[in-house]
């Protein structure tokens, strides 16, 4: 029963979900979940009915979002990170951005068409998660998915270049910016409809589960499913919840509460819209945490992709972030109120990694400056490949709509079409 | 109005070639004397069993998931004995999440399984359209064959008795347009054995397309059917009865019709080719307009809804490939342009009959 279950994990470590299923999940300083209306008292009042153990995790938790905040200097054993995980992850976030940016340049260049969501603000929960995983883990993703396939470790080069359409992509330039696919980093889409990752996150999910079962495999690899506050409403996620649950799949639902679903707001959309309650509902730990700060996002992540290698079942953790561009390049983003998203500006997450870093000692500004230009480099690099990558050819209009290409038929001569070898050039009548 | 539809089904049933008895009680009546000792006869619902069991018990990449497949033994007795032999991990009952489930066997796919996904009838599987489409159907394009998608999606399809409008329609038309797609309609056992047997082998994904009144149909098969190793090609159309006056070309249930229709022409003199397509897509264009290249007339018969139809792809097809050809234009027999009725009888007109079949024919000679 997944209460007593999470007990147990209650005692050794910092952020967890609280015994009693009315006050599951929440461990929040009052001011950690802002929205852009002021929301009412009534909603803090969960805060009373925390059980002790978890007001105490709250206490902790403030202690490490105030790290960030003030400047009292700490000994090393109190840090979060070493160096080196510092310098990952902001080498990480910092590509992140960069990578973006790039895009928004390139797209008013004429370079990059269609329908591009840059991920812009919520670096943080790209990189704390991913940055986790080895590459045997599964990410599934949305539309906006650019910066999870370059956390996950496909290269920048490929990624730019399936955006320019070009057949050096990772896709040879047929998926496109919402569709990034890697078999060999275990990307497996982007994808243009929300909600319609969940359920084949879950599947990825479930034959992890399956190889242990079945095949007796030793296989402890755990699917992240990342979508937003949009999703949430969708059937498709409770369904995936509930099956998720059920069979204690090791997945982690990341939903990434940018609050905006292009122009609709996620109060006005949602009739409960803390998201986290959702998964004690189903019987999973449902967890919120600031999806500005990738050091707390990383604790939340940690625990819960252990819990899902231990096999004991998914996790629903809400990250309270926010996208500083509008929902594509081609929303004007006229709704959003210009209060708020300098109020989220401030609360950048690769500043506050920066300062973070400065202020422990973990790096030099230096280092960092360093870390940034190589970034820069690469993405220059990125450019320049993706620009001179030649467009796919035309005989790769035909190709690859059947994992066996006999499923085009059998032609008038009433051999199978595509052994013709005109098959795939110029016009071949299909 | 029982014995209305019994007697109808004795008249489809005598026309298969020696087949038991159907009920619409879901009880298989098992044909146990056989007439000719030699030749084996197994019914349908039989036939995918024991291709489910010796595909599953060759790979254990492939599962078997849907609802009611395990405990209740198959909502249609289809995957019976199966979680007896296979266990629970794979054959797995699931929640009522066509969505959900559908997606669910579409990733693990993605990561390397073999699941074949059952839709109580294709009707629940609109709830799932867009994972069948966007998730399987276009992925290995999308992903330029990063990610196949080894699945197969069976199910009841088409028309059943007297179940309405929302549990009647038939989606050949509608899968067979999408590129990505492999579509099959079996009509016999040794269809649908050799046919389930290629979809679950096929590394991408495939629509199977079952019919419920088939499933208690026996039919004879020979021994190289029952064969473990047994598989029929996809993509090649079956030329049940060779023929030289007018092609029908039909598919599942109505391949039964077709031929019936055809021992009716033949009393006329009117010697009638039926085609069993067995493939929706890819289609056999080169049977069919070999065919009627040789007959000069052309008659297509399907259960679904006539506009946009397989009937119409096919009269297209024709019309490009073998227009000089044509004797006579085709004729398209579909299901008549109005969700499925209820009343027996109105029920019976919406559907194509043997007699329609064959006033068609004539109409072309």
């Amino acid at each position: 029963m997944a209460c007593s279950a999470t007990a147990k994990i209650l005692q050794p470590l910092s952020i967890r979900s609280a015994e009693k299923s009315e006050s599951c999940g929440k461990m929040l300083s009052p001011s950690s979940f802002l929205g852009s209306t002021p929301l009412p008292k009534k909603l803090f009042s969960v805060n009373k009915t925390i059980s002790p153990l978890a007001r105490r995790s709250a206490t902790i938790v403030a202690v490490s979002s105030d790290v960030v905040k003030e400047k009292k200097l700490k000994s090393t054993q109190n840090l979060l990170i070493t160096k080196e995980e510092g310098l990952v992850l902001y080498e990480d976030m910092y590509l992140g951005r960069a990578f973006e940016d790039m895009c928004a340049q390139m797209y008013y260049r004429g370079k990059m068409f269609g329908f591009v969501h840059l991920y812009n603000g919520q670096e943080a929960v790209s990189t704390g998660f991913i940055k986790l995983l080895k590459k045997e883990d599964c990410v599934v993703s949305t539309y906006r998915d650019h910066v999870h396939a370059l956390s996950k470790g496909v290269p920048a080069r490929q990624v730019m270049s399936e955006l320019f359409g070009k057949n050096t992509g990772c896709c040879r330039g047929q998926g496109g910016s919402m569709h990034m696919f890697s078999k060999e980093h275990n990307v497996l889409g982007g994808f243009a409809f929300i909600g319609e990752g969940i359920p084949v996150a879950t599947g990825a999910a479930f034959t992890s589960k399956y190889k242990r079962e079945v095949f007796k495999e030793d296989c402890d690899e755990v699917t992240l499913a990342f979508f937003g506050d949009g999703t949430c409403n969708n059937g498709q996620f409770f369904e995936c919840l509930n099956m998720a649950a059920l069979w204690k799949l090791p997945i982690v639902f990341v939903v990434e509460n940018n609050l905006w679903a292009i122009g609709m707001s996620h109060l006005r959309s949602t009739s409960d819209p803390q998201i986290w309650k959702k998964g004690p509902a189903f019987g999973m730990p449902g967890v919120h945490v600031d999806g500005m700060d990738v050091l707390k996002v990383r604790e939340v992540a940690k625990e819960a992709v252990s819990r899902a290698r231990r096999g004991e079942g998914p996790t629903l953790v809400e990250c309270e972030t926010y996208r500083f561009r509008g929902h594509s390049l081609a929303d004007p983003d006229e709704l959003r109120d210009p209060a708020e998203k300098a109020h989220y500006a401030t609360r950048d997450p690769i500043t506050a990694l920066k300062k973070y870093v400065i202020e422990n000692k973990l790096a030099s500004e230096a280092e960092l400056k360093a870390i940034e230009k190589k970034i820069d480099e690469e993405i220059e690099e990125a450019v320049e490949f993706a620009d001179e990558s030649p467009v796919p050819e035309r005989s790769q209009l035909l190709e690859n709509v059947f994992a066996d290409p006999k499923g085009f038929g059998i032609g008038p001569d009433g051999k199978y079409r595509c052994e013709d070898p005109k098959f795939t050039q110029g016009t071949a009548q299909v | 109005m029982l014995i209305k539809i019994l007697r109808q089904y004795q008249v489809h049933v005598v026309a298969g070639g020696g087949g038991a008895p159907t009920s619409f009680l879901y009880k298989t009546f098992r044909n146990s004397s056989s007439s000719s000792s030699s030749v084996k006869k197994m019914t349908v619902r039989e036939a995918l069993n024991s291709a489910l069991d010796e595909e599953m018990s060759a790979d254990r990449r492939v599962l078997l998931m849907g609802e009611e497949v395990g405990e209740y033994q198959g909502a249609y007795k289809v995957s019976k004995g199966l979680l007896q032999k296979h266990g629970p991990e794979r054959v797995v009952d699931t929640p009522i999440t066509e969505a959900g489930f559908t997606g669910i066997g579409i990733g693990a796919a993605y990561y390397g399984l073999r699941p074949v996904v059952e839709f109580m009838t294709f009707n629940f599987a609109m709830q799932a359209m867009d994972h069948i489409i966007n998730s399987a159907a276009k992925t290995n394009y999308m992903s330029a064959a990063n990610i196949s998608v080894p699945i197969v999606f069976r199910g009841p399809n088409g028309a059943a008795a007297g179940v309405g409008a929302q549990h009647s329609q038939c989606y050949a038309a509608w899968y067979g347009s999408v590129p990505g797609l492999k579509v099959l309609a079996p009509y016999s056992s040794e269809d649908a054995r050799g046919l389930l047997k290629a979809a679950i082998r096929d590394p991408g994904p495939v629509v199977f397309l079952e019919n419920e009144l088939l499933y208690g149909e026996a039919f004879p098969v020979s021994d190289e059917v029952v064969d473990s190793s047994f598989c029929i090609p996809i993509g090649k159309a079956k030329i049940e009865k060779q023929g030289k006056h007018v092609t029908i070309t039909s598919f599942s249930k109505m391949v039964g019709f077709s031929l019936k229709a055809a021992e009716i022409l033949a009393e006329d003199g009117i010697d009638a080719e039926v085609i069993n397509l067995r493939s929706i897509r890819p289609l056999d264009r080169s049977t069919i307009n070999g065919s009627v290249r040789k007959t000069n007339r052309l008659v297509t018969v399907e259960e679904g809804f006539p506009q946009h139809g397989v009937g119409a792809e096919i009269c297209a097809s024709i019309v490009e490939d073998s227009f000089d050809y044509l004797d006579a234009p085709v004729e398209r027999i579909g299901g008549a342009d109005v969700p499925m009725p209820y009343a027996a009888n109105l029920e019976r007109m919406a559907l194509p009959q043997v007699e329609d079949i064959v006033r068609a024919a004539k109409r072309l000679i």
